[in-house]
């Protein structure tokens, strides 16, 4: 199970702002009447997005009466669930998957990376609150091992070097490129490739 | 090795688009209407001749678990729900699937739907998938706008909406009860079986749940027919699967192959061998992180489909193979993998819930060399304690991979945690399995 601390500088008020509500609306239809409990998730994604990649408690109050179900029914999907995050995190939040497979490939030299280049401990902001990093389990993309997720994105086939060079960009403002770092375009192997070869020639 | 012409999965690896002209021009979609029009006992008993078996780990028969659904509708609605909550560690094929081939699952969706009486169809991804949830999406939306899907599917007359609704992060959403406690707005812990969910599933209703990997397969498997299907492989392990190859290998990948192909032609013609050798081999978890593993002189010879797992006692799975070379610490890997479960148990029962952290801190301890002789038995004792005693699967996930390492390495572990327990040095504490908390303050 997981342990989760909620923050302790909480909004008063929360409300979904108009692209949140339009497509709240769009995510009940989706489950039948009557059922609107199911949309619980999804609405926690959206309260997440508006509030900078955090979920205060006030807008889990705010989803509890939109849904007309109990605060404590939200508050135990929103601690219940690892994507959640229940306290600020930072602009770009470095997810580094430590997971056997990555771990074989070097994934605790990322962590090295991490702890030296941005904070020494996880969930910790950097002072211009612009990255945070933790580690995470098996983020399912383990043919690209090691790899890390900020914020929606995956960045695979990494090593220290590299990811080094994403943190110094990233401090310099300037945009990151996700994918392989090794010239890979999806799961194919990198050398000798012996299937489907008709179709990579056509 | 598998030709191409056999394989299922034409765009594995993206050198065609995933969109719906490329997917058409490698024939999805092609005479859907005509395999609808032969109604669903031909469809089910098709799958059945085929001999598919889920893809998502369990590998039970795909064709029976449809014939379970309730032949007509009654007053309840019928469900299909696709469990594309791919977590299992060293399983990525269905990553693929969505971004690369969402065609071929879309297909899928409506075949199964209309052979199980369902109007709809909610496919259930992995939060951290959202660019791959994004791609799934449009390409919904191009078979919605070509009238694939909606009202009157492909000219079927048949009504399917299919929806995407995303987890958060839990592993134990993939179990498949779990997965409809989520989808319902729940935190996700497993429900009791029986009731099974194919006549009480999602709001009480009957309800089919299905792999991406298998739902993926019937469009093909009904256009080129159960016998092709089932003349790959050998008998109640047919087909072809998605191998996921990584760890200490020098190219890992994903590769589609035949059933029964042997672990080390995947390892050395697609993987690019063992780094080190194949000398350099030390073990292989051949199904995803919840399967025993391998010591090397059984992947010298094993084949990879479902029986002959079980026979090395360990399991197909997701066929999620990871390579572990003598590099590394086998009993550090396991150590991690004791404390992914501990991270994911849902908490529900408490074998699992404190068994899993048990296994965890043990192992810590072991990798370190700090356990005592006795530990090594009482470890083994813990997940016999665990197995067999939970409501979902993940009793024996949890505890099968420690089982494994105990079976094929336990001398190394012995070599390295040999003197006698902490009784008999004259401590007067009670002996518990939590000793070391009494001397270590952050074990």
């Amino acid at each position: 199970m997981s342990l989760k601390k909620i923050s302790k500088n909480q909004p008063d008020i929360f409300e979904f702002n108009k692209t949140s509500l339009e497509l709240a609306k769009r995510i009940i239809s989706n489950y039948p009447e009557g059922k609107q409990q199911s949309a619980v998730m999804a609405f926690l994604y959206l309260a997440q997005r508006q509030n900078n990649n955090w979920i205060p408690l006030s807008a889990m109050k705010y989803i509890a009466k939109f849904l007309d179900m109990p605060y404590v029914k939200v508050y135990e999907v929103a601690t219940f669930y690892t994507m959640y995050n229940l306290a600020p995190v930072g602009e770009y939040f470095f997810q580094v998957c430590t997971t056997t497979p990555c771990m074989l490939r070097g994934a605790y030299k990322l962590v090295n990376v991490c702890k030296n280049k941005i904070s020494k401990n996880e969930n910790e902001l950097t002072p211009d609150s612009k990255i945070s990093w933790m580690e995470v389990e098996c983020l399912g993309a383990c043919v690209n091992a090691p790899m890390i997720q900020i914020n929606d994105e995956y960045f695979e086939d990494l090593d220290e070097k590299k990811l080094e060079t994403i943190i110094e960009n990233i401090k310099k403002g300037q945009k990151i490129q996700p994918g392989s770092f090794r010239g890979r375009k999806s799961s194919e192997p990198e050398k000798n490739r012996i299937t489907l070869m008709d179709s990579k020639n056509a | 090795m598998l030709e191409d012409k056999d394989r299922i999965f034409k765009n594995l690896y993206n050198d065609f688009g995933s969109d719906l002209k490329s997917a058409m021009d490698r024939g999805d979609w092609s005479n859907t209407k005509e395999i609808c029009k032969k109604g669903r006992e031909w469809i089910i008993n098709e799958i059945k001749d085929s001999q598919l078996r889920g893809r998502g780990g369990a590998g039970f028969p795909t064709g029976v678990k449809w014939s379970f659904a309730p032949k007509v509708l009654g007053s309840r609605p019928h469900y299909l729900v696709i469990n594309a909550d791919e977590s299992e560690p060293g399983t990525c094929k269905d990553r693929d699937i969505l971004r690369f081939e969402p065609h071929k699952l879309i297909e899928g969706c409506l075949i199964a739907s209309y052979a199980v009486n369902a109007h709809v169809c909610y496919i259930y991804i992995r939060g951290e998938y959202v660019n791959e949830g994004a791609k799934l999406q449009s390409a919904i939306d191009e078979a919605y706008k070509d009238g694939l899907i909606g009202k009157n599917s492909s000219g079927t007359g048949w009504d399917l909406d299919i929806y995407i609704h995303y987890g958060a992060g839990a592993y134990i959403c993939g179990e498949e009860t779990a997965l409809l406690e989520s989808l319902e707005g729940k935190k996700g812990q497993p429900r009791l079986k029986p009731p099974f969910p194919a006549l009480i599933g999602l709001y009480g209703c009957p309800t089919i749940i299905n792999n991406v990997e298998t739902i993926a397969v019937v469009p093909t498997i009904l256009k080129r027919g159960a016998n092709w299907f089932s003349s790959l492989g050998r008998e109640r392990n047919t087909g072809t699967k998605i191998y996921c190859i990584s760890g200490n290998v020098n190219n890992p990948c994903n590769v589609e192959e035949e059933m029964g192909v042997p672990l080390k032609d995947l390892i050395e013609k697609h993987a690019g061998g063992v780094e080190g050798g194949w000398d350099n081999l030390k073990a292989v978890i051949p199904g995803g992180s919840s399967m025993p593993l391998l010591p090397k002189h059984i992947c010298d010879t094993i084949k990879m489909d479902f029986d002959s797992c079980v026979e090395n006692k360990t399991g197909l799975g997701t066929a999620g193979i990871v390579v572990i070379n003598n590099d590394q610490d086998i009993i550090k890997c396991m150590a991690r993998i004791a404390r992914f479960y501990k991270h994911e148990s849902c908490g529900q029962c408490t074998p699992c819930r404190e068994g899993s952290g048990w296994m965890w801190r043990m192992l810590e301890r072991m990798a370190k060399g700090e356990a005592s002789r006795e530990e090594v038995d009482m470890l083994m004792d813990v997940t016999k304690q665990i197995e067999g005693h939970t409501i979902c699967a993940f009793g024996e996930g949890s505890s099968w991979p420690v089982q494994g390492l105990l079976r094929h390495f336990k001398k190394e572990i012995e070599e390295r945690n040999n003197f006698n327990p902490l009784v008999n040095t004259g401590q007067k504490n009670p002996y518990l399995v939590d000793q070391h908390l009494l001397e270590k303050k952050n074990a």
